[in-house]
């Protein structure tokens, strides 16, 4: 666009003053507290002392040897790898489902996708209802097959996969509608040309669909992990954390060492060790992103 | 027209179209189950919430309750002060969505539109922001808030969210779409920035704005665990934490009440989504699609 020449200061000043109050937020509520968060993770402090100590590396050093912590860092694996490929799976053959000529599907893919909307500590709480080892809607679904429900809220092998279900459930017409999208995109002569090569149902899949929504699938993976890895109005509602420490991920250890335990210095290093999670899964998007751009 | 087939051929034909009718009786049947399992929970909270505790504690579960107890509406909505959690939930909602609208169309405006050197790299800072949620950062945002004197306030659940980032990256996708010709027009003109923003970009924006709006409408009603850590006087406390401050209060036996607090949440939500459920699905694969 033209700029009346001479004096671009005044179109500098008017972008300033533009991204100023969204740069200030940024800079107060995202950029600092990492900072601030950095060097409370070297401390020692339970939050009311006027002091902190500071203690170097000590935080990391007590909480990758402690066996607790561990269990957490497997628990959050277990958490996020189910729901990844829990997601990924279900949302494809849900995309596919949904994409075929059938009546009512518009209404069907609206039912997929409203949980998603829902509130999280509301989903929890019907679902707590839901699985009630007795009057449960799961015991019926179950008594079907001839299987007896677990308890599985109070048992530390059921509540992990109840509260991957759940998450399954309120989340998994995200990445169906995701997958519509991706399904819709790919060019239709593609399909004309695996039909006229004599491809069968499958390997048009395998060989043209698939691959075809392997910049969705990569987009869903990024998306799925940095969102379950946040995950926890579910988990505070459905178990807290429990029984036993069995579904404390990161974010729920992080919560309990800041909010209930108020050791300030080792929730920082939670949530420091959260941060770089994070960082590495965006590098290895940026850098696979730019990788595709540049030999494609 | 008759034609007379083979014998054979006519077999095969036969036997391809009960083939394909199979097929879309199968497809029917998934398409059905489906709906079932994502529709069936929220049936059931609906269901739950007008049974009274005899048919609650029933096997096998009574779907559809008798005698519908609406009483449990009543006693949940005066178990906790549910009035005050809505009048919370609308204020940080509404003050948060705007918030997100403005700062947002103004900062994809000013990078869209605006001549600044090496804007790119602002543009960057703040996509690396999608890096550090508040959730990972809340310990140390507590403390800001706390030394604000912002703790059980408006102001400490709604601010700190009030940066925009993706809502950012989604309207400056959509400005740089729009044609130049119309923004130089009125520049020569004589029109400003501001005037620019409001009277031709924003009108030409419709549906991305409600888009980024419906999305931040649904972030900000359900939000739980920040509101959760800056409040604890219970007349501050927001619908989705007061629904779990209910839950702890009544424990796990009174199950009508509790489901009819959580229709108290979820049914705005659902009413919103029934209405608009194609702007927000939009706005969702906007930014996978181009992202």
């Amino acid at each position: 666009m033209p700029t009346r020449k001479g004096r671009p200061w005044r179109d500098y000043l008017l972008f300033l003053a533009f991204i100023a109050p969204n740069f200030i937020l940024l800079g107060i509520f995202s950029y600092w507290p990492l900072l601030y968060q950095a060097y409370l993770s070297l401390t020692r402090w339970d939050m009311i002392a006027p002091t902190k100590v500071f203690v170097g590396a000590n935080n990391y050093r007590f909480m990758f040897a402690e066996p607790g912590f561990h269990r957490v860092l497997l628990n959050t694996a277990y958490f996020t790898g189910a729901i990844l490929i829990g997601s990924l799976v279900i949302g494809l053959a849900l995309a596919l489902l949904l994409n075929q000529r059938l009546r009512g599907r518009t209404l069907v893919r609206g039912i997929v996708f409203a949980p998603y909307v829902l509130s999280g500590a509301a989903v929890g709480l019907v679902w707590s209802y839901i699985f009630d080892p007795v009057y449960g809607l799961m015991r019926v679904i179950l008594d079907w097959f001839g299987i007896g429900s677990p308890d599985w809220l109070v048992n530390t092998s059921w509540a992990m996969p109840a509260v991957i279900i759940v998450y399954l459930w309120k989340n998994a017409g995200y990445s169906a509608i995701i997958y519509l999208a991706g399904l819709q995109n790919i060019p239709n002569e593609l399909y004309d040309a695996a039909k006229v090569d004599g491809a069968t149902g499958w390997a048009t899949f395998r060989y043209v669909t698939l691959p075809q929504l392997s910049p969705t699938t990569f987009f869903l993976t990024v998306t799925t992990i940095i969102f379950s890895i946040q995950a926890f109005d579910i988990i505070a509602v459905m178990t807290e954390g429990g029984p036993i420490n069995a579904t404390t991920t990161l974010m729920w250890y992080l919560y309990q060492q800041g909010f209930v335990a108020f050791r300030a210095g080792l929730a920082a290093a939670a949530g420091m060790v959260l941060f770089v999670l994070l960082l590495v899964i965006t590098l290895v998007q940026v850098f696979i992103v730019q990788r595709r751009v540049h030999y494609s | 027209m008759e034609v007379s087939l083979p014998k054979t051929a006519a077999k095969t034909a036969q036997r391809t179209t009960v083939r394909r009718y199979g097929v879309g009786v199968l497809k029917y049947a998934l398409l059905i189950l489906v709906a079932a399992i994502f529709f069936v929970p929220i049936f059931w909270m609906a269901s739950a919430s007008l049974k009274d505790l005899r048919e609650i504690y029933t096997f096998p579960p009574q779907w559809i309750p008798l005698t519908p107890r609406w009483e449990n509406y009543v006693d949940a909505w005066n178990a906790a002060p549910f009035g005050r959690f809505y009048t919370n939930t609308l204020i940080t909602t509404a003050i948060g969505v705007a918030a997100e609208l403005l700062f947002g169309t103004m900062t994809a405006y000013a990078f869209v539109f605006i001549p600044f050197p090496k804007k790119n790299l602002l543009f960057l800072l703040m996509l690396a922001a999608l890096m550090i949620p508040i959730q990972v950062t809340m310990l140390p945002n507590y403390l800001t808030v706390a030394n604000l004197g912002w703790l059980n306030t408006y102001a400490g659940i709604i601010v700190p969210g009030a940066s925009v980032a993706f809502g950012t990256f989604l309207f400056r996708q959509h400005f740089l779409t729009l044609p130049k010709e119309i923004l130089e027009a009125a520049r020569l003109e004589g029109a400003g920035h501001f005037q620019l923003l409001t009277k031709i970009v924003l009108p030409l924006s419709r549906p991305i704005f409600v888009t980024v709006g419906l999305i931040a409408l649904v972030n900000k009603w359900n939000d739980f665990l920040w509101p959760l850590i800056v409040t604890n006087r219970i007349d501050m406390r927001v619908l989705p934490v007061g629904l779990a401050y209910l839950f702890d209060q009544e424990g796990n036996s009174q199950w009508g009440v509790i489901m009819a607090a959580t229709i108290f949440v979820v049914a705005p939500i659902l009413l919103i989504f029934a209405w608009a459920q194609r702007h927000i699905i939009a706005g969702l694969t906007a930014g996978a699609t181009k992202g």
